[in-house]
């Protein structure tokens, strides 16, 4: 009986000793059932066919998901519209419903809401029960521009609101005229707030040369303010015309633009009385 | 004596960043067996002072992770004799260690017992430039030892510096910063076959391992298995092995003297065999599980069944009593105590302070050895097993394994040897770098 060489044989050795190095081992561990796991998918991805069929796949469970009832909306409500601005804005959307949530590109929508200029601001979101709620913030017609384009509304950022067939159908709302009038509506707006006594005489206000205003009384009387601090102008003439009735004179004209001189201009005939008074003209 | 001074440089810097790996093996290539130990290097020990410890012989800073022992192939008197033999022995240890350390290692450190070590004791003078000494000084003294003519294929296995002396102050262990005239250094040398060196090294190498350090069986040994207080006070370590017997002597914890005596257990072993006329495996058993050196009354009734693989029914049923086998066994092992007796005596061991034996190796196991020892080498014999280290196991604590724990401390903290120091800046080749760096620092 031959007794079995209980030596390693040197190739044995050689594999057990790299079989101890840690980074062969490492690598045998790790890093071949990683390759092995790559090449596989590699190779089955290689196939067009399959590539396209796995990605069909996942789309269609993607849309059986998004198409659940429970994602699903059914119909759109807006809020805080007039009627005919809610019926603009339901033309607008244009969105065939029912429809999934996750086809609604509500940034989308919410801008072309917020491009009418009606608007001034839209909130809108998926309500719970499959409501698409549009909240709007209308913007507010506070005066009345007969500008280039003919009659508007403008809100108190001078923004325009809509267009006016004729000035009676928002005789409440003051009329401001004049190329650039819409850029100073708040000085306007504070303008007319101090008009007080005058107020009711008021017609209207004229941009002059985007610059300065102009008060338009009835009897064709104006008043020219300046471009710098009108407000305390107009105050002065209240208080000229309360304490000497200076608009029961027969005067068209107050010209304010220099602070320092006021100036009236008298009409025609007064005009004329006065020569006649003064001798200075048969 | 150059190559010699940068290949043991090589092997002390392998070892170094063998450390710094932290795995290291240890070979004990043995007649009778080869043992393979992995040593982890973690930094300083865990061991606390407190456990009354401390740091001994830097036994706590590794830990045996590994350990193996395979029957020792194409080894005779501690020397290779048939390589691929030996080459496979080695791969079975190295392997099995492996496996047990769960790590790879690429340095080994390997100790032999034979190759007819030879000691020299060596002298060397310088007179100091001024007079303070400097490292420069300890290498020059170093340098100026005159090596004797230690014969054609002799390799230097240890050169240690033993002992300086600074004028008339001797004893000195370290000499620097001290100021004198003269300074001495006396060195031992222990030269080896080189025949023997080569076929180990080259056993190693194609084993895909590296050597990074070889020692002399004898020396550590001594090292493991001698206490403190005897290495310091003087003592002999005889380390019994399976080929050849080595003895090492130690004073002030230096080793002084080694030899090996070319008589060891397989001779015991081979006579058994001869004298009972059974195979070696048999007599090898018989040995050890019988053997003895003291024979008493009880031993006459003691018979042991030797048997044999003949076929013959006389020759199976043979039966031999205990006396006979001691009767055997008992020559032959006097005559390897008297052989190293002879040994000491011509290195003058009679003439040291304190004169303690300490039998260790796989011989030394042989029951009433100590008697027999006490008769031959003096009274003060003890049987010595290797120091304790952490992790070992228990089947390799014996005194067989000593010279394996002693090489594992000779890893952790080796002594101090010539080619440790610096070369003298005078001795550098003509051609040196440093030497034209110095020129241009000393001229410009």
């Amino acid at each position: 009986m031959t007794r079995r060489d209980p030596a390693p044989s040197r190739l044995a050795y050689r594999l057990q000793r790299l079989w101890l190095t840690p980074l062969f081992r490492g690598f045998l561990r790790h890093g071949v059932p990683a390759l092995a796991i790559m090449l596989f998918f590699g190779i089955w991805l290689g196939n067009v066919q399959r590539r396209d069929a796995l990605v069909a796949q996942f789309e269609a469970l993607k849309s059986q998901v998004e198409h659940r009832p429970e994602f699903m909306v059914t119909m759109m409500s807006v809020d805080g519209a007039s009627p005919a601005l809610g019926d603009a804005i339901r033309k607008m959307v244009d969105i065939s419903f029912p429809i999934s949530s996750f086809d609604l590109k509500l940034k989308a929508i919410r801008a072309r809401i917020e491009g009418l200029d009606a608007v001034a601001a839209a909130d809108i979101r998926v309500a719970p029960g499959g409501v698409l709620q549009v909240e709007i913030r209308a913007r507010k017609p506070v005066m009345v521009w007969r500008g280039p384009a003919g009659l508007e509304m403008v809100d108190d950022t001078g923004h325009r609101v809509a267009t006016l067939a004729t000035r009676d159908a928002r005789a409440d709302l003051p009329l401001i005229v004049g190329q650039g009038a819409n850029k100073a509506v708040p000085e306007a707006r504070a303008i007319l707030a101090a008009a007080g006594p005058l107020a009711p005489r008021i017609r209207g206000l004229v941009r002059v040369g985007a610059r300065r205003w102009d008060v338009v009384l009835d009897r064709d009387q104006k008043i020219m303010l300046p471009a710098t601090d009108p407000v305390a102008a107009l105050e002065r003439v209240i208080a000229l015309d309360q304490a000497q009735g200076l608009f029961s004179h027969d005067i068209t004209v107050v010209d304010m633009r220099l602070p320092d001189r006021p100036t009236l201009r008298l009409s025609d005939q007064a005009f004329a009385a006065r020569q006649k008074a003064l001798g200075l003209k048969p | 004596m150059t190559d010699l001074y940068q290949s043991q440089r090589a092997m002390r810097n392998m070892r170094r960043a063998a450390m710094q790996r932290g795995v290291i093996a240890i070979l004990d290539i043995g007649t009778f067996k080869i043992a393979c130990l992995v040593l982890r290097f973690d930094g300083p020990s865990q061991l606390g002072e407190r456990d009354g410890v401390g740091p001994m012989a830097g036994q706590s800073s590794f830990r045996v992770i590994g350990a193996a022992t395979t029957r020792s192939r194409g080894v005779r008197f501690g020397e290779i004799d048939a390589m691929a033999e030996t080459e496979r022995a080695v791969r079975t240890a190295v392997q099995a260690a492996q496996k047990m350390a769960n790590v790879r290692v690429d340095h080994v450190i390997a100790c032999f017992s034979g190759a007819r070590p030879r000691s020299y004791g060596l002298v060397g003078e310088h007179m100091l430039t001024d007079r303070v000494v400097t490292e420069q000084d300890v290498a020059r003294v170093l340098a100026a030892c005159d090596v004797p003519d230690v014969g054609r294929d002799r390799e230097v296995l240890h050169a240690q510096p033993v002992n300086f002396a600074l004028d008339h102050r001797s004893g000195l262990a370290d000499p620097r910063g001290q100021s004198g005239n003269k300074l001495t250094c006396d060195m031992h040398l222990l030269t080896v076959d080189a025949m023997v060196v080569e076929s180990l090294l080259h056993c190693i190498n194609r084993c895909d391992l590296e050597v990074a350090g070889l020692a002399s069986g004898a020396y550590v040994s001594g090292v493991a298995s001698l206490v403190e207080d005897e290495q310091e006070l003087g003592a002999a370590c005889i380390d019994m092995g399976g080929g050849a017997t080595g003895l090492s002597i130690f004073i002030k914890k230096h080793m002084i003297y080694a030899d090996s005596v070319r008589l060891g257990g397989d001779h015991v072993t081979s006579d058994i065999s001869k004298g009972l006329q059974i195979p070696l495996t048999v007599a090898e058993r018989i040995k050890t599980r019988h053997g003895g050196v003291h024979a008493t009354g009880m031993d006459d009734r003691e018979m042991i069944e030797i048997g044999g693989d003949s076929g013959d029914w006389e020759k199976d049923r043979r039966q031999v009593s205990r006396t006979e086998l001691i009767g055997i066994m008992r020559p032959r092992v006097e005559e390897i105590l008297e052989e190293a007796r002879a040994r000491l005596d011509a290195a003058g061991f009679d003439h040291l302070p304190s004169q303690q034996i300490v039998l260790t190796g796989g011989g030394s196991q042989i029951p009433g050895l100590d008697g027999l020892a006490a008769k031959i080498l003096g009274q003060r014999v003890r049987l010595g097993r290797p120091l304790r280290v952490q992790g070992l196991p228990q089947a390799a604590t014996g005194p067989a394994f000593s010279s394996a724990v002693g090489l594992c401390l000779f890893a952790a903290h080796p002594q101090d040897e010539w080619w440790d120091f610096d070369i003298p800046a005078d001795r550098y080749p003509a051609r040196s770098l440093k030497r034209a760096v110095k020129w241009f620092k000393d001229n410009w």
